[in-house]
């Protein structure tokens, strides 16, 4: 293979800019498929993805494109997840490629998730070219937009393309772009194999399919393989390449390109991404840089509506999990709920699209707990515990102090809302550290902000308070030693496991006066009254009551009645059925999701 | 023994809070309409119902809205294609406002020996807020004619949780009614019920109704047997209150699994452990009267005790086991022990001499007893 017809790259954009229609484009002009073939969205194939606009596993591509200088090109397009939950896989993708293709819309101009994966291009040393989309609108500006990429990217946008990706306008400049501006990979297919893993899924015919980029050596069928990281060994049982939506098998993968290895591994654990693969025999010197372990940030209970379908969902995670090595998930029970899972997830969105999935997918009914993040307990022991759940909170004689994650953060706003913006930051704790106005009329503010001040519904405040304008972007700073403590709720006198959770101490008050309040409107009257109470170590300090119930009557039943009557009498059995019991007191399931929406009225 | 209901549903303008079958309809269909009802009640007589009528009930809508002589044709054709006994109850309800001094006499002339007023309260104001079309005075008046037509037997339906209805004015209400000349032999007190397909159902869902918060209206509510036993009225049921042996025969008999006949629009009918409903669509009840009557219940075993037990718990006296036992040759706390146990516990049921019966807290939450039986 000649690697100088070669093209490895990746699309980067901030959301919504069009990378995924560009991608699409790419895909019909270089002929691989038909017309009659395209979906909407080659890329994006799970029907999640394309309702939410976002992809969510990087996949990748192989055309091939015959250039105005009359050659046959290989483009390999890699595709990357949009979001920062997946930050660690965009990376690997990113590993993968020589080159990037940056797509920026013409009428919005450099957005926060614009610059954040623009920059992890560059720390990949990628060559990065702009493409400027969406001309047709009119609001675009794409002069303004040039301009704004070299002020505040510093990267040459002056014959940057312009393009309309959804009306096909400018695509062969792109084409021709890619073969000029994208490095031919380098490396050299004599020397020890050295792959990365970028990608893996599985499937039920083949086991693990493995996703790499071959940076040195070779590797065919037959040869002896070595994951250095989790030391799995195999033997290569087919490699091939990726054509739109199937596997395509070839002889061999050698230096520069971009495939598919399966061995008959059983388990996605064995190919963690960012992993190398070397030939067992003559292993490569070292791995290649960058692999590390994927620790779930956000953790929440999750547990089946109907106690009786824990199976259901054991089996549904399961085969989540198959396809998704980053979800955690182990047993947990709570004293309200019941038998369920206690799992781990990247980070909100994934947790969300685990939780549609399941409820989707495995046409499940699910409670889910309010996330949590992962904080750090040091004891008196001088043990650490890393608390994933706040009902496993030691009792406070036993600890020492507490850590919790901070992220680094950085929104992108225009000048008119820097003040609301700033002002929520100061609310959830955050900690200035600069703000620089990258053009006239907008800033990059950055602060430092603990985790746990951002996962429930910052991301809503953010947009409510900028009218949406505000783009948003983090990453994982470390920990940082911080004076938290867990808020119990009690009702009826007892405490409810799966409704405690960690605050600071600074705001267990509001939270649990919130908390009371919320509750009070989801628990309907019984025959007795019932007391809701906030508890911080055993202290109330908040306090509801749900008044006993005085009428629960039909004031007439005649003849004509009776049978509509009797259904409402089976309506109300009904709803009490699906309540969870806790002590005496019947609780519905969405008082446990009422907690998570707490600033709902803000 | 069984009972016949016969529904009218014209009404002059329906009220605000109103959910059954009523509407307003020219003299065309108000003739259309009875010469069908007549045609259900020859076929009704005749083929399904054999017993003796104990009862027989005019309802609706509002019957006294017809002209009289609608009334008289449909009385006839009941007499001649039933069995009616010598002593039933015959009850018409009645709007004040929509009756004469010739009206009621026909009534009584057609064998009417009941009179059921809807006044619902003894303010206008109030009686504005519900949309009615009558005043006070003009319930007096036809009060007095009722009287002077020679009925003795009258009910008189009353509502609390009437929007802006104070504690003094339904005090009030129920005074000037136990005090009238002649005193009524049975009132109706019912609690209102905000239904939702109803103009007041979608004020409430705005906001726009300002009903009586649940403990103003459980204070009426527990005010209106206190006031009304004053006046010697023994509540018999949780919205129905008589003078010794007034009770409404033709209501009770709902309460005690007595089968029914229903005619007419929208009409329920109850016999042979099965359920049916009439048609509620005016065009294809005149069209075919007959075919209208389908059957939507089939009461098994246990619907039938299920039955027993939420009907004939409304009433005060509550449920016999020697009569369960007779219906079902079953042992009655056998077969609910742990139902029982669980809301006498709860101090909402009562068990006495074989009866079971709602305590005073229980009838409050007469729903939250009755779903165990379910």
């Amino acid at each position: 293979m000649d690697k100088s017809l070669i093209r490895n790259f990746c699309i980067v954009a901030h959301i919504d800019h069009g990378k995924s229609t560009l991608a699409d484009r790419i895909i019909e002009k270089t002929g691989l498929l038909t017309a009659r073939e395209m979906q909407e969205q080659v890329l994006d194939n799970m029907d999640l993805e394309r309702e939410r606009g976002i992809t969510i596993k990087s996949q990748a591509v192989r055309t091939v494109y015959k250039a105005n200088d009359g050659k046959e090109y290989i483009f390999n397009l890699i595709d990357t997840p949009g979001h920062v939950d997946f930050n660690y896989e965009v990376s690997r993708s990113l590993a993968a490629c020589d080159g990037a293709i940056l797509v920026v819309d013409a009428a919005q101009g450099v957005e926060a998730q614009t610059l954040a994966n623009v920059y992890l291009a560059l720390d990949h040393d990628l060559d990065v070219f702009p493409v400027i989309n969406k001309i047709d609108l009119p609001s675009a500006e794409p002069q303004r937009v040039k301009d704004e990429i070299e002020d505040v990217i510093g990267i040459e946008a002056q014959d940057a393309p312009l393009i309309s990706a959804k009306n096909g306008i400018g695509i062969d400049d792109v084409l021709e772009a890619i073969v000029n501006r994208i490095p031919a990979p380098k490396g050299d297919e004599n020397a020890p194999l050295s792959a990365l893993i970028f990608d893996s899924l599985y499937d039920s015919y083949k086991g693990v399919i493995v996703f790499v980029r071959v940076m040195n050596g070779t590797v065919k069928k037959g040869t002896s393989i070595k994951m250095m990281a989790t030391g799995a060994c195999e033997e290569v049982v087919e490699v091939g390449y990726f054509g739109a939506g199937r596997f395509i098998p070839c002889d061999e993968l050698s230096a520069g390109m971009v495939g598919y290895i399966t061995a008959s591994i059983k388990t996605l654990s064995e190919t963690a991404v960012g992993d190398t693969v070397t030939e067992a025999d003559n292993p490569c010197s070292e791995p290649l840089p960058g692999y590390k372990k994927v620790q779930p940030v956000v953790y929440c209970g999750v547990y089946p509506a109907d106690s009786a379908k824990y199976e259901d969902l054991k089996e549904a995670l399961e085969k989540l999990q198959l396809n998704d090595a980053s979800l955690f998930y182990e047993p947990e029970t709570s004293l309200a709920l019941g038998f369920g899972f206690r799992c781990g997830f990247l980070g909100l969105l994934h947790l969300d699209i685990i939780q549609e999935r399941l409820e989707r997918e495995y046409d499940l009914d699910l409670v889910t707990t309010a996330p949590s993040v992962v904080y750090k307990v040091y004891k008196t022991d001088g043990t650490v515990i890393d608390l994933t759940n706040p009902s496993n909170l030691p009792d406070p004689s036993e600890i020492d102090y507490m850590e919790e994650p901070i992220v680094n953060a950085e929104i992108m706003v225009t000048k008119d809302f820097v003040g609301s913006i700033m002002e929520l930051c100061q609310q959830r704790r955050g900690r200035y550290i600069s703000m620089e106005y990258i053009e006239a009329g907008r800033a990059l503010i950055k602060y430092e902000l603990p985790l746990n001040e951002i996962i429930y519904d910052f991301f809503d405040a953010l947009k409510s308070r900028s009218r949406g304008y505000a783009s948003f972007d983090y990453d994982l700073k470390g920990y940082e030693k911080s004076s938290l403590v867990k808020l119990d709720i009690l009702i009826n006198k007892e405490q409810v496991d799966a409704l405690s959770f960690i605050v600071h101490s600074d705001s267990a008050y509001e939270r649990g006066r919130r908390m009371c309040e919320k509750l009070k409107d989801e628990i309907p009257r019984h025959l007795f009254e019932i007391p809701i109470q906030a508890c911080v170590g055993g202290r109330v300090i908040a306090r509801e009551t749900v008044k006993a119930m005085r009428k629960d009557v039909l004031a007439k039943c005649y003849g004509g009645d009776i049978t509509r009557k009797k259904k409402l009498l089976e309506k109300q059995k009904e709803g009490k059925k699906r309540m969870r019991q806790v002590g005496n007191v019947e609780i519905p399931q969405s008082a446990f999701m009422s907690v998570l929406k707490l600033d709902d009225d803000n | 023994m069984a009972e016949l209901y016969i529904h009218i549903p014209f009404c002059v303008r329906k009220c605000l809070y109103c959910d059954f079958c009523s509407f307003p309809a020219d003299r065309d269909m108000q003739e259309n309409y009875v010469r069908a009802l007549c045609e259900e009640l020859v076929f009704s007589g005749e083929e399904r119902c054999s017993a003796s009528l104990s009862s027989v009930f005019i309802g609706g809508g509002t019957p006294s809205s017809l002209p009289a002589e609608h009334i008289i044709t449909v009385m006839k054709c009941v007499r001649e294609h039933f069995d009616v006994s010598d002593d039933a109850e015959i009850t018409i309800e009645c709007n004040p406002g929509t009756v004469d001094a010739d009206k009621l006499h026909a009534y009584a002339e057609a064998g009417i020996n009941r009179i059921s007023f809807g006044l619902q309260s003894a303010d206008d104001v109030e009686l504005k807020t519900l949309g009615r079309i009558h005043t006070y005075d003009d319930f007096l008046n036809s009060y007095r004619l009722a009287a002077e037509a020679g009925f003795s037997n009258i009910n008189v339906d009353l509502m609390s949780g009437i929007p802006g209805q104070s504690l003094s004015s339904w005090e009030s209400t129920l005074r000037k009614t136990c005090s009238l000349d002649p005193v009524p032999a049975h009132i109706s007190a019912y609690s209102l019920i905000v239904e939702e397909e109803t103009p007041f159902g979608e004020m409430m869902k705005d906001g726009r109704l300002d009903v009586p918060d649940e403990d103003l209206d459980r204070e009426m509510y527990h005010m209106t047997s206190r006031i009304l036993s004053e006046y010697g009225y023994s509540r018999y049921e949780i919205s129905n209150y008589a003078l010794d042996g007034h009770e409404c025969r033709h209501n009770v008999g709902y309460w005690t699994g007595v089968p029914y006949y229903g005619a007419g629009l929208d009409a329920s009918s109850y016999y042979g452990d099965a359920r049916y409903a009439n048609t509620d669509d005016i065009i294809s009840y005149i069209k075919d009267p007959v075919v209208g009557h389908f059957q939507i219940e089939k009461l098994g075993m246990q619907d039938l005790m299920s039955e027993f037990m939420i009907l004939g718990l409304r009433m005060i006296k509550g449920v016999s086991a020697g009569e369960f036992s007779k219906r079902f040759s079953r042992d009655l706390f056998d077969v609910y022990a742990s139902q029982i146990e669980k809301h006498v516990k709860e101090g909402l049921l009562v068990t006495e001499d074989g009866n079971v019966f709602l305590s005073e807290r229980g009838l409050d939450l007469a729903n939250h007893v009755m779903q165990s039986f379910i």
